[in-house]
C-alpha cells in the first residue's frame, strides 16, 4: 500500500493529526503545522516532477512505437475495500488533480501562517487538518465511493471551525453553510449510487471506479438525463452555483481567516473539479444536452455575484461575492465543453484559489488590527500599513485581470474558449445561447474592476478615517510569509502560463476529449 | 419427543443459563458481593457474545428447524442475535452505576433478570416460524419492559411512562392478534410457510386488512409513525439505561422479526400489498420523527424522536427486499446500537452525576468535560451519517440496497430519506453547537464519570470509529445475507 506515492497525501495529514494530539504548547503546534504543510508542498512538487517525466517518457515510447497512447491517469493503484460492493480505495492523478494538489498544499501552508496566533490552537488545527485530509483524499481518489467519503470529510469540520472561531453571526452562517453543502451532497449521493448501478453493461461487473465507468460508457441515455443534474447540482452547490450560492457570502464572512482561505481557495474548487470529473466525464451526452440549463444558472452567478460585490461594504462579503462570480466562471467554462474553455476553467480554479486566499488572508490581517471590516470606517491604509496595502493592490489587480498575474491568463483563456464554442454553435445553427452568455459573462470583467477599484480607492487611499488607526503596525514576519508565498504563485501562473496549460493539456489531450467525443 | 431438538436452541439456552446464574447469584450471595451483580451479568453476557462469534455462530452452519417447524435458526438469525448480544453487553455495563445507586439496591437483581428475559423474548420472536411462538416472544419481550420502565419508583414520570408503555403494548398486541385471526381465517394455519403456500393467488381485500393489522401491531413496537405516540413520553420517563435498551435492542430485534414475518409469511404480496404500506410508513416515520426532534429540549425526548426516524431508515432495508438490503439492515442495526448507546452513555453519565438532562444544560460542556463532549459529538455525527464514522457507511449501504431495484419509486423514497438526513443533521448539530459553541454561566462542573460508564463509552466510541472503516464486518454480513434462507423469498 505504501509504495504508491499518492497515498502519502492522506497519510501526512493523518500523521499531523496524531502529532497534534501530542503537542503541549503553541510552539509545538505551529511546528507541526508548518513542517506538515511544507511536507505536503514537497510531496506535491515531487509528484509533479515525476508526473511530467512519466508523461514525456510515454510520449517518447509512443514515438518509438512501443506504446500506443497516453493513459488517462498516472500513479494509479487500487486496494479492495468492500469487496461485495466492489468498493475500492482507488487513486490516480492527471494534470488537473496535480494542479489542485499543488494549490491545496500551498494554501494549507499559507493558512497555517495566517492562523499563527489563533485561540485554542490545538482544536483549531485539528479540525483544519482534518478538513485538508478530506481535500487531499478527494483529489487523489478515482473511486466514487472514496471520493464522496473524502468530500464529506472535508465539509463537516467547517461547522465547528466557523461556529467556534468565527465572527459576526457565526452560528447562523455555520449552520447554513453546513446544511446547504450537505444538502448538495444528498443529491450527490443519490446520483453516485445511480451511476454505480448503471456503470456496466447488462450482466457486467458494476463498478465505482471512474476510469472503468468511462471505459464501459454504459449509463443509458435516459438515466443520464436524471443522474447528470443530480451530480452536477450536488457538486455545483459547493461551486456556489446560483441559486445555491447563498451559503458562501455568509459562511466566508463569518469564518476565521485560515478557514476562509481554505474554503474559498480549495473547497469551492472541489465543486468545480467534481462537476468536471464526475458529472461531465462520466455522462458526456447528458452534459451536452443539458448544459444550457446550467449555463444560464452559472451565467447568472457570474454577473449577479459581481454586482452584489459592488454594493457590499463589508470586505469579506465583497470578496465572498467576488468568489461566487469567479467560481461561477469556472463552472461556466466547464460547461462550454471545449478544450480551450476547459483549460481556462482549470487555470481559473488555480488562479482564483490563490488570489482569493490572498484576499482573505489580507482581510483577516487588516481586521485583526482595525477590528472592523466596513470599508466606510477605514481609509488611508496605504500610509499606515504599506506592506499589506501593496499586497492588497496586487491581489486586486490579479482579480481584475492585469496581464502578468494569474487572473488575466485564466479569464482570457475562458473567454476565448467560450467565444469559440458560442460561434461554433451559432454557425452550426444550434442557437446563440452560448454566444449571448459569453458576452454577458464578459461584462463581469468590467464589474470586477468596479468593485476592486472602489475598495482600493476607499480603503487604501484617501484620508485616514479613524485616528486610532494611525497607531497600527504593519505585517509581522509570519504574515509576510503567508502573503509572499501566495503572491509568488499568483505571479508564477501569470508569467509562465504555458507550463500550467501544458500540465493540464496532457489530460485534455487524449483521454477526456475522446470520451466527450468533441475532438 | 426428540430432546436433541433443544440443541438447535443453543443461543436461547446460553441466555437462559446466564439468566439462572444471575438469578441464583442475586438470591444466595451476601449483600456485599451482590454489588458485583452488574459486572457478573456483563461478563457472562460477554462470554455468550464471544462464544457466538468465535464458535462459528454456535455451530449454526445451516438453517435448522425444531419443534415441528415452529422454531428455526440459521446463520443469519444467529448473527442478528449476536449483534443484539453486543448491544446487551454495552447496556449492562452502562447500567452498573445506576443499578448500584442508593434507591436501586433492593431491586438490582430484578432489573438484570427482567432485562435478560426480554432479550429471550426477542430471540424467540426472531426465530419463530409459527405465529404462536412469535406472539409468545413478543409478549415476553414487551411485558417485562413495562416493569423496567417503571423502575424508578420514586419518580412520577417513570410511572406515567410505564402506564403509557403497557397500555400501548397491550393495545398493539390486540391489534396484532386481530390481524392474525384474519390471517388464520384466510390460510387455516399459523405456520409461516403454510400461510405462504395457502395465500398463493389469494389477493383479497381481506388480506389487505389482515396485513394492515399485522403491520400496525408491529409498527407500535417499532414506533413507526403514526403508531409512535407513546415513544417520547416513555423514553423520557424511563430510567436512562432502560431507554437505551428500548431504543436500540428492542428496536433492532423487532425490525428483524418484522422482516422475517413479511418475507416468510407474506412474501408473495410484496409488490401488491405491503411494499406500498411500508413505503408510506417509511416516509411518514422519517419525516415526522425528524420534524418533531427539532423542537425537543430534553435529551431523552430528543433521542426518542431521533430513534423514530432512525427506525424509518432501518425499514429501508426491509423495503429493499434483497440480500443487500438485509445485510445493510443488520449493519445499520449494529452501527445504530453503538452510536445510540454512546449518546445514551453520555446522557446517563451526566444524569447520574448532576441529574440534568436538558439540552440547555449541555451548553459549554466541551470546556468542562471535553471527553464526554467529544463522545457525544462522535455519536451525533455517526447518527447523522458523517464520514469517516460508522453511521455514514451504514446509511450509504442501506441506500445502496434500496436502490438496487432501480424503480423510480425507490429513487423518490431514497431522495426523501436523503433530504431528511439534512434535517436530522440540523438537530444533531444543535447538540454539537450547545456543547462546543454556546456558553453558559451554569455549565456542568467537571466530574469524573464512573469506571463502568467510561468502559461502556469507550466500547461504543471504538465501534463508531472502526465499524465502518474495517470492511470485513460488512463483507461477512453480506455473505451471510446472500446465502441466507431469506434470499429465496426475494424477487429476482
Amino acid at each position: 500500500m505504501f509504495e504508491n506515492i499518492l497515498i502519502y497525501f492522506v497519510i501526512i495529514p493523518l500523521v499531523m493529526l496524531a502529532a497534534l494530539g501530542l503537542c503541549r504548547n503553541i510552539k509545538q503546534i505551529r511546528a507541526v503545522a508548518v513542517v506538515g504543510s511544507l511536507g505536503l508542498i514537497a510531496l506535491s512538487t515531487v509528484v509533479l516532477l515525476q508526473y511530467l517525466d512519466m508523461r514525456s517518457a510515454i510520449d517518447a515510447a509512443i514515438a518509438a512505437g512501443t506504446a500506443t497512447e497516453q493513459p488517462a491517469m498516472l500513479f494509479t493503484n487500487t486496494w479492495t475495500w468492500f469487496a461485495p460492493l466492489n468498493i475500492h480505495l482507488a487513486v490516480g492523478v492527471d494534470g488537473i488533480s496535480i494542479a489542485m494538489l499543488m494549490l491545496s498544499s500551498i494554501i494549507v501552508f499559507a493558512g497555517s501562517f495566517a492562523s499563527w496566533t489563533i485561540k485554542q490552537p490545538k482544536e483549531f488545527f485539528l479540525w483544519l487538518i482534518l478538513l485538508s485530509t478530506g481535500v487531499f483524499g478527494f483529489f487523489i481518489s478515482v473511486d466514487l465511493f472514496t471520493m464522496f467519503m473524502f468530500y464529506e470529510v472535508a465539509l463537516i469540520p467547517m461547522y465547528l471551525l466557523i461556529g467556534v472561531w468565527g465572527s459576526g453571526k457565526k452560528n447562523y452562517s455555520a449552520m447554513k453553510l453546513t446544511l446547504m453543502l450537505m444538502g448538495g451532497s444528498a443529491f450527490l449521493m443519490l446520483g453516485l449510487i445511480g451511476i454505480y448501478y448503471h456503470s456496466a453493461p447488462e450482466g457486467g461487473q458494476l463498478t465505482w471506479n471512474l476510469l472503468e465507468i468511462v471505459d464501459n460508457d454504459a449509463i443509458p441515455h435516459g438515466w443520464q438525463q436524471f443522474l447528470f443534474p443530480m451530480t452536477f447540482v450536488g457538486f455545483g452547490v459547493l461551486g456556489a452555483m446560483f441559486p445555491f450560492h447563498t451559503w458562501s457570502p455568509d459562511g466566508h464572512a463569518s469564518a476565521p481567516t485560515a478557514v476562509s482561505m481554505l474554503h474559498a481557495g480549495v473547497l469551492m474548487k472541489l465543486g468545480g473539479y467534481g462537476c468536471f470529473r464526475v458529472a461531465i466525464y462520466t455522462m458526456p451526452q447528458a452534459a451536452h444536452e443539458l448544459s444550457w440549463i446550467f449555463l444560464i444558472l452559472t451565467g447568472i452567478s457570474v454577473v449577479y455575484g459581481a454586482f452584489c460585490a459592488c454594493v457590499k461594504t463589508d470586505l469579506k462579503y465583497i470578496n465572498a461575492y467576488s468568489s461566487v462570480s469567479h467560481c461561477g466562471l469556472v463552472l461556466f467554462a466547464i460547461l462550454m465543453l471545449n478544450e480551450t474553455a476547459m483549460t481556462g476553467a482549470i487555470m481559473q480554479m488555480l488562479s482564483h484559489g490563490l488570489m482569493t486566499a490572498l484576499f482573505f488572508a489580507l482581510i483577516g490581517m487588516i481586521y485583526g488590527r482595525t477590528h472592523t471590516r466596513e470599508i466606510t470606517e477605514m481609509g488611508g491604509m496605504m500610509q499606515i500599513m504599506p506592506y499589506l496595502s501593496v499586497c492588497y493592490v496586487i491581489a486586486g489587480l490579479a482579480s481584475l485581470g492585469l496581464p502578468g498575474l494569474s487572473g488575466f491568463v485564466a479569464e482570457m483563456t475562458i473567454f476565448v474558449g467560450s467565444f469559440q464554442a458560442g460561434m461554433a454553435d451559432f454557425l452550426a445553427g444550434h442557437g446563440s445561447l452560448r454566444l449571448v452568455f459569453t458576452l454577458v459573462a464578459c461584462c463581469s470583467i468590467v464589474i470586477t474592476a468596479v468593485y476592486i477599484l472602489r475598495v482600493v480607492g476607499k480603503l487604501l487611499f484617501g484620508p485616514v478615517h479613524d485616528d486610532h488607526h494611525r497607531s497600527l503596525t504593519d505585517a509581522t514576519w509570519w504574515e509576510r510569509v503567508s502573503t509572499v508565498s501566495l503572491i509568488v504563485c499568483v505571479a508564477a501562473i501569470g508569467c509562465f502560463p504555458n507550463f500550467f496549460s501544458n500540465l493540464i493539456k496532457f489530460t485534455f489531450d487524449p483521454a477526456i476529449f475522446s470520451v466527450l467525443g468533441l475532438k | 419427543m426428540d430432546y436433541a431438538q433443544f440443541l438447535a436452541m443453543k443461543q436461547e439456552i446460553a441466555l437462559l443459563v446466564v439468566f439462572l446464574i444471575v438469578f441464583l447469584y442475586d438470591l444466595f450471595m451476601p449483600e456485599r458481593s451482590r454489588r458485583a451483580l452488574p459486572a457478573v451479568s456483563a461478563v457472562l453476557m460477554l462470554i455468550v457474545t464471544a462464544a457466538g462469534f468465535f464458535c462459528d455462530y454456535f455451530g449454526v452452519s445451516a438453517p435448522t428447524e425444531a419443534f415441528a417447524g415452529m422454531y428455526a435458526t440459521s446463520p443469519v438469525i444467529a448473527t442478528i442475535k449476536n449483534i443484539l448480544n453486543i448491544g446487551m453487553v454495552i447496556v449492562l455495563i452502562q447500567s452498573a452505576k445506576w443499578a448500584n445507586s442508593e434507591g436501586m439496591v433492593m431491586r438490582r437483581g430484578e432489573f438484570y433478570e427482567l432485562i435478560l428475559v426480554t432479550l429471550f423474548g426477542m430471540y424467540l420472536m426472531i426465530s419463530a416460524r409459527h405465529f404462536l411462538v412469535f406472539v409468545i416472544g413478543l409478549e415476553c419481550a414487551s411485558l417485562p419492559l413495562a416493569a423496567m420502565v417503571a423502575f424508578d419508583k420514586s419518580r412520577y414520570e417513570s410511572h406515567e411512562a410505564a402506564i403509557k408503555y403497557i397500555l400501548t403494548a397491550v393495545f398493539s398486541s390486540a391489534i396484532f392478534l386481530m390481524g392474525l385471526s384474519f390471517v388464520y381465517g384466510l390460510a387455516g394455519s399459523l405456520y409461516f410457510d403454510n400461510i405462504y403456500m395457502a395465500l398463493m393467488g389469494h389477493n383479497t381485500k381481506m388480506l389487505v386488512v389482515a396485513l394492515a393489522f399485522v403491520i400496525a401491531g408491529i409498527g407500535f413496537k417499532l414506533s413507526l409513525v403514526p403508531f409512535h405516540l407513546w415513544t417520547a413520553d416513555t423514553y423520557q420517563g424511563a430510567p436512562t439505561s432502560v431507554t437505551a435498551y428500548l431504543s436500540v435492542i428492542s428496536k433492532g430485534a423487532t425490525a428483524f422479526a418484522f422482516l422475517t414475518v413479511l418475507a416468510q409469511a407474506f412474501g408473495l404480496f410484496y409488490s401488491q400489498v405491503w411494499e406500498w404500506m411500508l413505503y408510506a410508513l417509511i416516509i411518514l416515520t422519517i419525516t415526522v420523527g425528524n420534524l418533531f426532534a427539532i423542537r425537543q429540549r430534553n435529551m431523552k425526548r430528543f433521542l426518542a424522536f431521533s430513534s423514530i426516524s432512525q427506525a424509518g431508515y432501518i425499514m429501508l432495508g426491509i423495503i429493499a427486499y434483497n440480500a443487500l438490503g438485509v445485510a445493510a439492515m443488520m449493519f445499520y442495526i449494529l452501527v445504530y446500537i453503538f452510536s445510540n448507546l454512546a449518546a445514551f452513555g453520555v446522557i446517563g453519565a451526566i444524569e447520574n452525576a448532576t441529574g440534568r438532562v436538558s439540552m440547555d444544560d449541555y451548553n459549554g460542556l466541551y470546556k468542562t468535560n471535553p471527553r464526554l463532549a467529544f463522545t457525544m459529538m462522535l455519536a451525533m455525527f455517526s447518527l447523522a451519517g458523517i464520514p469517516p464514522f460508522a453511521g455514514f457507511f451504514s446509511k450509504f449501504f442501506i441506500f445502496t440496497g434500496a436502490l438496487q431495484a432501480a424503480s423510480p419509486a425507490m429513487y423518490v423514497l431514497v431522495l426523501i430519506a436523503l433530504i431528511n438526513t439534512i434535517v436530522s443533521l440540523y438537530y444533531y448539530l444543535l447538540v454539537v453547537k450547545a456543547m462546543f459553541i454556546k456558553d453558559d454561566e451554569c455549565v456542568i462542573a467537571p466530574f469524573r464519570s464512573a469506571c463502568s460508564e467510561r468502559i461502556g463509552m469507550w466500547i461504543a466510541v471504538a465501534g463508531i470509529i472502526f465499524l465502518g472503516l474495517v470492511s470485513p464486518i460488512y463483507d461477512s454480513l453480506i455473505a451471510i445475507a446472500q446465502s441466507s434462507e431469506l434470499s429465496s423469498f426475494f424477487l429476482k
